[in-house]
């Protein structure tokens, strides 16, 4: 483990090493997102993620927001357990009938102000399950949606510009519910 | 005890069934079935439902022969196979929830993915109107001083699917851990019936994220067998070229998490920079990071770009210079060994009985993969090892991983090397007669079955079954004895999927 640990401290941090186009966009687009959540937020931005139904692949994606490339902790962005510390719902899935109860308390139980961001085509209008004797529709059918990520799922870099969207809005004095 | 081959020639062949053969028996064979299921001479390999008949997909564990065995029942009634043999458990409860149909003599008639707030009984059997009713689902009872229950979801602390866990616990230790799933339902087979072979296709690959490839193949290859098509060379190998990325994907990312849920997190970060690598190199190399709606029946929709292998053998080099070093950290980190070792057992019997597939299996000494039995093209050309170890611990399931990636590393640059030019599709034909075809293939989970009748170009009826209908039970079991604490690090061991097993 030592030489492990030896090697990352001298090595080049991956999120920093940009000799691709997309490596820097990340970077500089995660700055900006950092630096509208510390404004409106304070010093941090909680998400609270939701599987409404999801066949997994959107939660795949949000799980590499937290990697070493992506690595959104670093901007105060983080995941949190509970509703009742969260800012933001984040929404997966066409919601389905066994789903919806447990998201309509999750969203009662997260305190106000509150953003609710519905990621992936699903969650949009339920995408190709729309129509399922299972299935109620998209987020908004619901609960009330503030922003939509589109994406089937959608990457990690959109979901960042997403949030990014999310940001700039309520930083404009865009209301939080 | 009857073999498989005794139960075909009892029952009356259905014809245009391939590739293998589906017997139209009576109850009488349907029961001796059973029983051969639960002396352990046959394992189950799925059990599925229409309107007014039950099918058992066989598969011989002497032989290693398939064979589909079908009961119709047009008083709705059929013996219950879990009777017998419990891994049929779940299964019999779903066919009641979705055809309405009874397992005569079920050893549980409790509702499975039915929650009761479909609006509708039997949903793709009589549709009978129903009122919203959410009524309280009855537990199984654990009696016994000082225990207490612990209720966990549908939603959970993490970034995970929804499910609902009711422990009972005394003290720390785990004396019963029940599931209850069904929450993520989406009615996929409902919305498949009377689909085109397109929107099933799309509809398939949305199963399970994580397997999106393997399902993508597995109903493909089923449309195939059914049209009796064969798929060009090219396509072959870029399928199972793509089936390789994404188990490696997946079994590194699965490596990573399961040491970050015993508090590891150095690996967790360091296995999370190689998935993205072949995440990447994934989507360099076909557009999607996940390979979705790459596959289609008849070969592929759309061809590897120019710069994809290099982009692949890029990332294949990264993962094969990178990992040795984490898997001598694994193996070398007390604190980290002492959590996973002897955690979680699955016993080997157990694993026999419920025919448990992929790293579940082979970690408890079931050596079943598809890609070897019943095997397909191009596996049979190709070098790979399967690993089995015994322990049955969580330990054990890294260590499959750990292998399993190795050998996924070695196969993806065999293909890559064999790829020749060619064409990547060819066209699928609309049969005069309804036909069937079944498949069986391996995703990193396990075997994936996918059975289909089309007819008149369109699905009649389809049915996938995720290898986590033999998996979530074993859980169950594996968590028995254990402390609350070590959950998070046995359920991802299995990381089984709820959406693949909710549909």
């Amino acid at each position: 483990m030592r030489k492990l640990l030896l090697q990352s401290l001298f090595r080049q941090p991956l999120t920093e090493q940009a000799p691709r186009p997309d490596d820097a966009a990340i970077a500089e687009l995660a700055a900006t997102v950092g630096r509208t959540a510390r404004r409106r937020l304070g010093r941090s931005l909680s998400i609270r993620e939701v599987d409404a139904g999801s066949c997994n692949g959107c939660e795949l994606e949000i799980h590499a927001l937290s990697n070493p490339y992506y690595d959104v902790e670093r901007f105060g962005i983080r995941f949190v357990a509970s509703p009742r510390h969260a800012d933001v719902l984040l929404v997966t899935g066409p919601v389905t009938r066994n789903m919806r109860e447990a998201l309509e308390r999750t969203y009662n139980a997260t305190p106000d102000p509150k953003w609710v961001v519905a990621a992936g085509d699903c969650a949009r209008d339920g995408g190709c399950f729309a129509g399922s004797y299972a299935v109620v529709g998209g987020v908004s059918a619901i609960i009330p949606v503030d922003l939509h990520i589109p994406g089937c799922p959608p990457p990690p870099m959109t979901i960042l510009r997403g949030l990014l969207g999310l940001l700039e809005e309520a930083g404009s004095g865009g209301a939080a519910r | 005890m009857p073999a498989l081959i005794d139960l075909i020639r009892a029952g009356r062949r259905v014809e245009r069934h391939n590739p293998w053969p589906r017997v139209s028996v009576d109850s009488g064979t349907w029961r001796s079935a059973a029983g051969a299921l639960a002396d352990g001479g046959l394992s189950l390999l799925g059990l599925w439902g229409e309107p007014a008949r039950v099918h058992m997909a066989l598969l011989d564990n002497s032989t290693s022969n398939i064979g589909v065995i079908s009961l119709d029942c047009p008083d709705r009634r059929y013996p219950s196979v879990a009777a017998r043999h419990r891994p049929a458990l779940r299964l019999e409860r779903t066919i009641h929830d979705l055809f309405g149909l009874v397992a005569i003599e079920t050893p549980d008639s409790r509702p499975w993915l039915d929650h009761g707030r479909w609006q509708m009984h039997a949903p793709l059997g009589e549709r009978l109107d129903a009122a919203p009713d959410a009524a309280p689902y009855p537990f199984l009872p654990a009696e016994g001083d000082s225990l207490h229950q612990i209720p966990v979801g549908p939603v959970h602390a993490g970034i995970i699917e929804p499910g609902h866990f009711r422990f009972t616990a005394s003290g720390e230790t785990v004396v019963r851990l029940e599931q209850r799933l069904g929450y993520t339902h989406k009615g996929i087979e409902g919305l498949m019936a009377g689909s085109t072979v397109e929107q099933a296709a799309r509809l398939a690959g949305r199963v399970s994220g994580d397997s999106t490839v393997a399902y993508g193949l597995a109903f493909a290859q089923a449309v195939e067998a059914a049209q009796q098509i064969v798929v060009p060379p090219r396509a072959v190998l870029l399928r199972a070229l793509m089936a390789e990325l994404e188990r490696l994907a997946n079994h590194l990312g699965d490596i990573g998490a399961i040491c970050n849920d015993a508090s590891f997190a150095l690996m967790h970060a360091h296995c999370g920079v190689l998935r993205e690598r072949v995440l990447r190199a994934a989507d360099a190399a076909f557009g999607h990071r996940l390979m979705r709606d790459i596959v289609v029946p008849g070969g592929l929709a759309r061809d590897i770009t120019g710069e994809g292998p290099a982009a692949i053998r890029a990332a294949l080099e990264q993962v094969r210079r990178h990992f040795p070093s984490l898997v001598e950290l694994y193996d070398n980190t007390a604190s980290l060994q002492d959590r996973t070792v002897g955690t979680g057992i699955v016993t080997p019997a157990l694993a026999r009985q419920f025919a448990a597939g992929g790293y579940v299996g082979r970690a408890s000494g079931r050596g079943y993969d598809a890609r070897r039995s019943p095997g397909y093209h191009p596996y049979d050309g190709l070098r790979f090892d399967v690993p089995v170890l015994s322990d049955g611990d969580v330990n054990a399931r890294v260590w499959i991983r750990i292998r399993e990636v190795e050998q996924s590393l070695s196969l993806a640059g065999q293909i890559l090397d064999a790829l020749e030019a060619g064409p990547i599709k060819v066209p699928l034909q609309i049969a005069p007669e309804p036909c069937e075809g079944i498949a069986l293939v391996e995703g990193f989970r396990g075997d994936i079955l996918a059975w289909l009748r089309l007819s008149d170009g369109r699905i009649e009826r389809c049915h996938l079954r995720d290898p986590s209908w033999f998996q979530w039970p074993l859980l169950e079991a594996a968590i028995e004895g254990n402390i609350v604490a070590d959950f998070p690090l046995c359920n991802k061991s299995f990381n089984c999927s709820y959406s693949g097993h909710d549909l």
